[in-house]
Formats: structure tokens, C-alpha cells, sequence
């Protein structure tokens, strides 16, 4: 009896090691600093109907410590992502942990910002805080594992589901270069006409201000008897 | 009986756990690609952990502002500079990591005054993972089928590339392409509002040379 008690304890005990090395080996890659009120914003220029999953996670600079604390509760990020009309697509509050994820409704520059709305801001005033980030886009967002369980594919089913997602998101990207070369032409075409009929009216206001001139000054010295 | 119970169950998860640590710590390519602004005169830093022996790369391209320069550089944990570049408008850097640690590289604007720049980089760490975990293991070689749907695969992934390069050139050439259409119109009214001030004021000047002002002349002329 007291040999089953004293196998449970240092097994769990190894577990909750183990899961706490999984959990730092989590680490999301890319980090970087921000002070605690600042506003950080990404850029991602997408066709429409794209699926972007965003992941974060914060940790806070412990001033007395001089070190990143592991987790921050009580910490919040908001995030907001704007389309590329400036309409708010997604506007939310997440905790110092979060995932969010949207769809592109129009093809353009989607433009992400987060930031901190801490809660410690009078105790840790100047503090830093890092950010984990990991934004994936498209096809990249699909969890390939997870599709194989669900339905229950093959490898090799598996591996043409993927080839049919990166076709797929060729074609979408074929489709929003072609709307963007469009703008671009409409763009140039227009700069041509400006240029063109300012052109013409500058000349035409040239030669006209230069009659004007000339009558104006010649009926002046025509007044003072000099011509 | 009782002991061998909670044993008996205990060691599957604990070989389940211990297998997806060795997942998650087996070399694993972790890849950002980001587009952000970069403020005049500042600097932003962004910091990734990379295992000894890890080749990893970063592409950078500048997307608008100003002359479409920024700077750049990798130091590594260490704090050596290991990559630096002043005013590029777009680059690639390959490294193989020597030392395990968290390497950083920084974008800086802070040579510029007043314009701000959009600056895309993709920072790749290691080589992909293989589509499902349990493969990485296999003895086996690949059937034809499979080694065609892998060559397919790195083919597709070179055109997703290679349409990310052309995509950010043309949003580069549309950003001037707008920026001169906007000058255009403004230049133009401009040039016609100083063309208008500048013959007035001539003719004014011109009159004012033959206005006599002293006060006798004035008596005879009128």
C-alpha cells in the first residue's frame, strides 16, 4: 500500500515537470519588446476569403528580478484588425494568453494592432513586456494532423489535401493580382490625364496671361503718352 | 495487484508525454513573415531562440516611405554583429547558428526624419516538419507516389515565394505609383496659382517703375 502511495507522488510530480518543459518548449519563436500603452501593428496583405490565426503570449519584466516573469495574470492584450476600408473587423480583449483568428471578406492590406491594457500600469510604470507572436496565413493556418484524424485520411491523402491547399491559395493569390494590377493601371491611366490636360490648361493660361499683359501695359503707356 | 494498477497506466502517458516533448524539442521550423511600420527615427527588434548547428534566414524588403532604405542588423547571443547593412532596400541573410541561443536583428530608421517606412521580413528557422509527427521516423524509402506529391510540394512552395516577391514589388510600385498622382494634382494647381501671383505682380512692378512719385510731377500731369 504505502509502495502504490509513494509510485503515484513522484510519477505525477514527473508529469507536471514534463508538461512544464512542453509548455516552455511552446515558446512561440519570434518575440519582441513593447512598453506597457504602446500600440503594435502587422501589415498582412491577403486575397479575400483568406483564414488568418494569430497566436500570442505575453510575459512581463519583473523590474526587481530583472527577469521575464513566465506568465502574467491579470494581463490583457486587446486586438483589433481593421480591413483594408478601415472597417473593424475583429475587436477584442484577450487575457496575457490568446488566439484569434478572422477571414478576409476584401483583398487588401489588413492591418493588426495589438496592445496592452494592463492592469499594473501604476506598479510597473516604464515596464516592458514581451510578445510572443505567430501569425500564420492561409493554407500555413491549416493544422495537418488534426485534418488526418478528423477525416481520417491516409498519408498519402493527406499530403494531396495539402498540394490541393497551396493550389488553392495560388489561385486566390493569381486572382487578387490581377484586382491589384488593375487599381495599379487605373492609378496610372489617371496620372497620364492629369498630366495631359494640366498641361494643356497651364499652356493656354500662359499664353493668355502673356496678352493680357501686353494689352494691360500698353494701354498704361498709352495713358501716360510714353508710346 | 494495486501497484502494478496505477503503473500500468501511468507509463503510457508517460511515454505519450515524453514522446511529444521530444516532438516539440525535435528541430522544428519556425517561420515568421511580418509586415509592420516603422516609425521615423526608431528602431524595432525582434528576438527568436535558435538551436546550435540551425541554419536560419531572413529576407527583408522595404515596402514604402521615404527613399526605401532601412537598416539593418543580426547579432548573436553573444551580442557579436554577425550581419549589418546601412540604407538596403531589400536583402537576404543565411546563417548557420554556432551558438544555441536567442539571436536578434533589428530594423532601425533612425538616419531618416520625418518619413516612415513599411518593412516585410520573413525569418525561416530550420527545414519543415514532415506533414504528420509519427513520419519524421521513417526507415522506409518513399514510394513514387509520395516522392511526387514532395516534389510537387517544394515546386508550389517556390511559387508561393516567388508570387510573395512579385506582390510586394508591385505594392512598392503602386505606393509610387499613387504618390505621384497625388504630386500631379497638387503641383499643378500650385504652378497655376504661381502663375497668376507672378504675372500680376509684374504688370505692378512694371507700373510702379513709370509711376512718378514725387508731388510736382503730379501737379503736371494732372
Amino acid at each position: 500500500m504505502a509502495g502504490v502511495g509513494g509510485w503515484r507522488l513522484p510519477a505525477m510530480v514527473r508529469l507536471t515537470l514534463l508538461w512544464l518543459a512542453v509548455c516552455v518548449a511552446c515558446a512561440r519563436g519570434l518575440y519582441f519588446h513593447i512598453g506597457e500603452t504602446e500600440k503594435r501593428c502587422f501589415i498582412e496583405e491577403i486575397p479575400d476569403e483568406t483564414m488568418v490565426i494569430g497566436n500570442y503570449r505575453t510575459q512581463m519584466w519583473d523590474k526587481q528580478k530583472e527577469v521575464f516573469l513566465p506568465s502574467t495574470p491579470g494581463l490583457g492584450m486587446h486586438v483589433e484588425v481593421k480591413d483594408p476600408d478601415g472597417k473593424v473587423v475583429l475587436s477584442r480583449q484577450y487575457g496575457s494568453e490568446g488566439r484569434f483568428t478572422f477571414t478576409s471578406h476584401t483583398p487588401g492590406d489588413h492591418q493588426i494592432c495589438l496592445h496592452s491594457n494592463s492592469t499594473r500600469m501604476a506598479l510597473f510604470a516604464g515596464g516592458k513586456l514581451r510578445v510572443h507572436l505567430d501569425i500564420q496565413v492561409g493554407e500555413h493556418a491549416n493544422n495537418y494532423p488534426e485534418i488526418a484524424a478528423k477525416d481520417k485520411l491516409t498519408e498519402l491523402q493527406l499530403r494531396a489535401r495539402q498540394l490541393l491547399d497551396q493550389v488553392e491559395q495560388i489561385q486566390k493569390e493569381q486572382d487578387y493580382q490581377r484586382y491589384r494590377e488593375e487599381r495599379f493601371r487605373l492609378t496610372s491611366e489617371s496620372t497620364n490625364q492629369r498630366v495631359l490636360w494640366w498641361s494643356i490648361a497651364q499652356t493656354v493660361i500662359l499664353i493668355l496671361t502673356g496678352i493680357w499683359q501686353m494689352r494691360h501695359l500698353k494701354s498704361f503707356f498709352e495713358a501716360k503718352k510714353l508710346v | 495487484m494495486d501497484g502494478a494498477g496505477p503503473r500500468a497506466a501511468s507509463f503510457p502517458l508517460l511515454v505519450l508525454t515524453l514522446l511529444l516533448l521530444l516532438l516539440l524539442r525535435a528541430e522544428r521550423s519556425r517561420g515568421a513573415e511580418l509586415t509592420f511600420e516603422l516609425p521615423d527615427n526608431a528602431k524595432q527588434c525582434f528576438h527568436e531562440e535558435v538551436e546550435q548547428g540551425v541554419k536560419f534566414s531572413l529576407d527583408y524588403q522595404v515596402i514604402t516611405g521615404g527613399h526605401y532604405d532601412v537598416d539593418c542588423y543580426v547579432e548573436d547571443p553573444l551580442g557579436n554583429v554577425i550581419y549589418r547593412e546601412t540604407k538596403k532596400q531589400y536583402d537576404s541573410f543565411t546563417y548557420r547558428a554556432e551558438v544555441k541561443g536567442v539571436y536578434q536583428f533589428c530594423f532601425s530608421n533612425e538616419f531618416s526624419t520625418f518619413s516612415h517606412k513599411t518593412v516585410y521580413f520573413d525569418f525561416q528557422v530550420g527545414d519543415e516538419p514532415p506533414i504528420l509527427p509519427d513520419m519524421g521516423n521513417k526507415v522506409t524509402a518513399l514510394t513514387q507516389m509520395e516522392s511526387a506529391c514532395v516534389t510537387i510540394h517544394e515546386a508550389l512552395k517556390t511559387v508561393i515565394d516567388s508570387q510573395t516577391h512579385y506582390r510586394l514589388r508591385e505594392a512598392q510600385d503602386r505606393a509610387r505609383a499613387e504618390d505621384l498622382n497625388s504630386r500631379v494634382s497638387y503641383w499643378s494647381v500650385g504652378e497655376t496659382i504661381a502663375l497668376f501671383v507672378v504675372s500680376f505682380s509684374q504688370v505692378l512692378l512694371l507700373k510702379s517703375f513709370f509711376t512718378e512719385k514725387r508731388p510736382t510731377n503730379r501737379a503736371v500731369h494732372s
